[in-house]
């Protein structure tokens, strides 16, 4: 006979709780979360072309958003964002292969994605404000 | 035993009968992405933030227009199909579910289609 009463307390499957900290979980999700803040990036890629292709008035506007300091911190996240999902995505390729999948492999390829992903947006920037002469050395 | 068919298993196509389809698509415009979008960091060091003229010439070169037509078509395919992994994972409900996929893929063509056009419209037009 079918009954809802929960009879016998049984043990659940181990849920996310009880899981330690691992480094490769973490580059995981944030692989999910730039991902998704590329797709919606995106459309504001979309928006900056047709401010451009629509007339100067509509292209200040899309500027004097983007020079604000706001903007530029927004510019700079989604550059991390894209590199960042870029790195993983070689990270994913070299996995594809059927490489790095020993435990001390994935935890430095792990590692890897963030150092890299952080030091070539840091690199982008530098070396993009040093070429427009916003930066002197 | 297996209980697939000959023909099932010569054709490979699983029970979603699309096989590697999706992982493939994916795997190929991300390599595409990669390349695309490191030349478009380059072009967007040099521009981002100049007066209009320098930024309408410089979009409108032949080697940038067609690279940035190209990446927002591939980014296009490999964003509706991340977006449509994440859609299946987390949406559970049939209806919500068609209706998010749905406005997956309108948002992807928007995306890459509005792109286009102002590309095209800098690069042809007056």
């Amino acid at each position: 006979m079918a009954s809802a009463k929960p009879a016998v307390k049984r043990p659940l499957s181990p849920h996310l709780s009880i899981y330690r900290f691992q480094i490769n979980m973490v580059m995981s999700i944030l692989h999910r979360i730039t991902g998704t803040a590329n797709y919606f990036g995106t459309a504001f890629v979309a928006a900056w072309l047709m401010s451009a292709a629509t007339g100067s008035k509509h292209y200040e506007t899309a500027n004097a958003l983007l020079t604000h300091p706001i903007g530029m911190l927004l510019v700079f996240g989604y550059s991390w964002s894209v590199i960042h999902h870029m790195v993983g995505g070689v990270r994913h390729l070299i996995w594809d292969t059927g490489r790095g999948f020993s435990i001390a492999n994935v935890n430095a390829l792990s590692w890897l994605t963030i150092v890299l992903s952080l030091t070539l947006t840091v690199l982008v920037w530098v070396v993009g404000l040093i070429s427009r002469g916003a930066i002197v050395l | 035993m297996s209980q697939r068919t000959p023909l099932g298993k010569v054709r490979g196509l699983g029970s979603a009968k699309d096989g590697t389809d999706h992982f493939w698509k994916q795997r190929v415009t991300g390599v595409a992405n990669l390349i695309l979008v490191c030349w478009m960091f380059v072009v967007l060091a040099k521009i981002a933030g100049a007066d209009l003229q320098t930024v309408k010439s410089t979009l409108a070169r032949p080697q940038n227009a067609i690279a940035i037509v190209l990446l927002m078509l591939s980014a296009s395919m490999h964003m509706r199909l991340g977006m449509q992994v994440i859609i299946e994972d987390y949406v559970h409900s049939e209806g919500r579910k068609v209706l998010l996929l749905m406005a997956n893929t309108f948002f992807c063509i928007v995306v890459a289609l509005t792109s286009v056009f102002a590309i095209l419209k800098l690069s042809l037009g007056a």
